[in-house]
């Protein structure tokens, strides 16, 4: 530690935690070097609650309205949430990371495990924003054991790929093994420096395998915003972890509710979605069964070759019988990992590595959405991915686009430096990878992300701009996550009418939707798409995992009104956000948490100039079929639907007739969405939240309602 | 005929069982609520349970994903 060149260093008493909050959030600008200690207020926990809403707020007065993502007065900000740290639920240490982003120019809100969030606040702060950028690499190090924050020059032979910087940081900050669990790291990689859609890596100590492991912010590019500030790293060691670490009102309630859930999983995982010994990619052979894999950009929903990469596959793979949590307690351990892997590519050739995931949504981007049906290929990528620090659903969703325009004849290998991007070719997708990491080549163009690529195609290389809005899988600058959408209306507006872009974890409504025809009304499509983003966002503010949600459930649920709602696991988590904070709460006040922070974040959008109807529309490949050969693959579907829908008698049309008729028809079908959606939102036709709803939310702040006006 | 979660007509045939009717959809997940004419059927039932011509059939995933 002899050579640690500290250049700033603040001492604080560290706060007990109280009802699951530290009461104070963390500044920290790395331009002058300055750390401050800020209050939360009550305004903040009664508005914002914590987690995705105290980083909005946060950010919301670190920027101007003119901010852009690379601006010094951008910040970074992390919180976990009031219930944050619990142990005795599953699910129950996230992190939300929020920034302006690279990609989208408004607030991105990125959900993790990892130990970090919680390790922050039993440290003493219930957030951290980090603003400013450093003139040299620096490192963020918490001491909460010391009450102890320094900034810290980063020697110049520190590492910055996050599977090398990681076992560095912890040799420089952690000398016992317990030091090692206490710790907990975010970083980015070398990708992240040189692309748009850098990820942070969120890092827990696995004692199991004596090793880092990390899970990643991934969405947004809130990776290279970091890179962009010369943080190498935020590193904080916790003071310790113990089951009332929250000093919750009521611990008895969080065991009661606890142990009921524990015993939920023990008793259903294996016969259900067997989270706990494949974890999320249980879902690819469900997605391919139901047609909404995506394949070759979205283009198709199946692929004779999807058992080469589906569950079986991952869970024979996976080191089985560790308890693979990302935060402890959880009995849902879906955080598995491919251990010894030995790496074929790159600079790491030959070494052995673990693997953390794959996740569902990396096998169906880099894998089938490439069309690379090799396990192989899919955990070299997103391992270089996550070392590198880069997004693996940006990665995969934008280069099936750019094979598309490689099949399509807008990329050739001049184009490429020679690299072959054809559907399948996983070496060209790993040498892009490696050239986003070495800031070289054509990974620099893809580094920039579909909606810049589609500019540059049609500026340098003469791209049909038609063509290249239709299939490039991105709304307000984010790409796609990893579901088809074509057959499934609500789920067009599960993605396109979200806050920061076509990420799943605001609505999911495929299945309701497309298979179980539970929303067959625009109102109904529009309640859904009310109540599942409000009920989504909760779990951001409060520190929870989604996916005990609704990814394991007692079958008593089966004979309950609402089944897709899970009321009885929607009443534990009422349980555990009173335990915790001793605040008593109904079901409508959870909705209603959600609603203050879900129109303060579309009124950011708007203050930074989008967050409007212009800004919800969505590329029609997410719409209807594109190209002959998409039409011509679901023809009996799609002319079936022509006369169901429309009346027409398809035999007496030209293929192109048929597709035009359908582009007509589902384009006029998601305006009339948006219009039911705005209404039951409480929005304007424009999509701004009005004055009486921002009221009724008790939002009607005065900031709040000057950007608004400007728009009624 | 039988109707699909009150949208699509399938060709009914005799002997049609629960398990036979998800095969034939390719109904793969685990987790689905059957209703024939609005009474729920156990797991337990589906491989016997027979399903009558004309019957509406309710096939409920309970999947909200990632």
């Amino acid at each position: 530690m002899s050579d640690r060149n500290i250049l700033t260093e603040f001492t604080y008493e560290r706060p007990t935690v109280e009802r699951g909050y530290a009461g104070q959030t963390l500044y920290v600008d790395v331009s002058d070097r300055r750390v401050a200690a800020r209050p939360v207020t009550a305004m903040m926990k009664e508005k914002f609650v914590g987690g995705r809403g105290f980083d909005l707020w946060l950010l919301w007065n670190g920027v101007r309205d003119t901010t852009r993502w690379n601006d010094p007065e951008n910040e970074i900000v992390i919180s976990t949430g009031p219930c944050g740290g619990t142990t005795q639920y599953p699910g129950s240490g996230k992190s939300i990371a929020v920034t302006i982003s690279p990609l989208t120019g408004i607030p991105i809100d990125s959900n993790v495990g990892g130990h970090f969030g919680p390790y922050l606040k039993f440290a003493g702060w219930d957030a951290i924003e980090v603003q400013g950028k450093a003139e040299k690499d620096v490192i963020i190090y918490i001491d909460g054991q010391a009450g102890r924050v320094t900034i810290e020059e980063a020697p110049a032979d520190a590492p910055t790929d996050t599977h090398l910087l990681g076992p560095w940081l912890m040799a420089r900050y952690a000398q016992s093994e317990e030091d090692r669990e206490l710790t907990s790291i975010v970083s980015a990689g070398t990708g992240a420096e040189h692309a748009l859609m850098g990820c942070l890596n969120f890092s827990l100590y696995d004692r199991r395998r004596r090793a880092l492991r990390y899970k990643q912010a991934g969405r947004g590019g809130i990776g290279t915003v970091l890179r962009d500030k010369k943080v190498k790293a935020i590193v904080v060691r916790s003071p310790g972890v113990s089951g009332d670490a929250n000093h919750p009102a009521d611990l008895g309630r969080l065991q009661a509710t606890g142990a009921e859930m524990h015993r939920e999983v023990r008793t259903f995982d294996d016969k259900q979605n067997r989270m706990r010994r494949r974890g999320t990619p249980y879902l690819v052979q469900i997605m391919d069964d139901y047609d909404l894999l995506p394949v070759h950009n979205f283009k198709f929903g199946s692929h004779p070759d999807t058992p080469k990469i589906n569950g079986d596959v991952w869970e024979a793979r996976m080191t089985q019988g560790l308890p693979d949590g990302c935060w402890y307690g959880c009995t849902v351990s879906c955080a598995h990992a491919v251990d010894g892997f030995e790496l074929k590519t790159g600079p790491y050739k030959g070494e052995k590595v673990i693997v953390d995931g794959p996740e569902y949504e990396t096998v169906a981007g880099v894998g089938s959405n490439c069309g690379i049906f090799d396990p192989d290929a899919i955990l070299e990528i997103n391992f270089y991915c996550d070392t590198y620090g880069i997004d693996t659903i940006s990665f995969g969703t934008a280069m099936a686009f750019a094979m598309e325009c490689y099949e399509a004849g807008i990329l050739d290998k001049d184009k490429t430096g020679g690299i072959d991007l054809s559907f399948g070719s996983a070496a060209g997708a790993l040498e892009v990878l490696h050239q986003m990491s070495r800031g070289e080549g054509f990974g620099l163009i893809f580094g920039l992300g579909i909606r810049r690529m589609q500019d540059y195609f049609i500026e340098h290389f003469g791209a049909d701009p038609g063509f290249v809005r239709d299939i490039g899988m991105q709304a307000k600058g984010l790409e796609y996550s990893e579901y088809l959408t074509k057959e499934s209306l609500a789920q067009q507006g599960g993605y396109g009418l979200t806050n920061k872009g076509p990420q799943h974890d605001e609505a999911w409504l495929i299945f309701m939707d497309m298979v179980n025809n539970e929303l067959p009304t625009f109102e109904d499509k529009a309640e859904a798409l009310h109540y599942f983003p409000m009920w989504r966002t909760w779990f951001g503010l409060c520190g929870f995992c989604k996916l005990p949600w609704n990814d394991v459930v007692d079958p008593k649920n089966k004979l309950t009104p609402e089944p897709q709602k899970i009321m009885h696991h929607v009443e534990n988590y009422r349980q555990i956000f009173m335990g915790v904070t001793g605040l008593e709460i109904t079901y409508d006040d959870m909705i209603t948490m959600s609603e203050r922070v879900y129109n303060f974040q579309r009124v950011f959008n708007i203050r930074l100039g989008h967050g409007l109807r212009a800004d919800d529309a969505v590329p029609y490949r997410s719409v209807g079929p594109v190209t002959v050969e998409e039409y011509e693959s679901r023809a009996a579907r799609y002319d079936s639907q022509l006369r169901e829908w429309l009346g027409l008698d398809p035999t007496t049309m030209t293929v192109e007739e048929k597709m035009a008729a359908h582009r007509k028809y589902r384009q006029e079908r998601y305006e009339k969405l948006i219009d039911a959606v705005y209404k039951r939102r409480g929005w304007t036709e424009n999509g701004v939240p009005t004055l009486e709803k921002l009221r009724a939310l008790g939002m009607d702040l005065p900031e709040v309602v000057a950007v608004v006006e400007k728009h009624l | 005929m039988i109707r699909i979660n009150n949208r699509d007509e399938i060709d009914w045939e005799e002997g049609l069982t629960v398990a036979a009717l998800l095969e034939r959809l390719r109904y793969s997940y685990p987790h689905i609520i059957v209703t024939i004419d609005g009474q729920v059927v156990h797991t337990e039932e589906y491989e016997s349970r027979l399903i009558p011509d004309g019957s509406n059939v309710r096939l409920i995933h309970l999947i909200a994903g990632g």
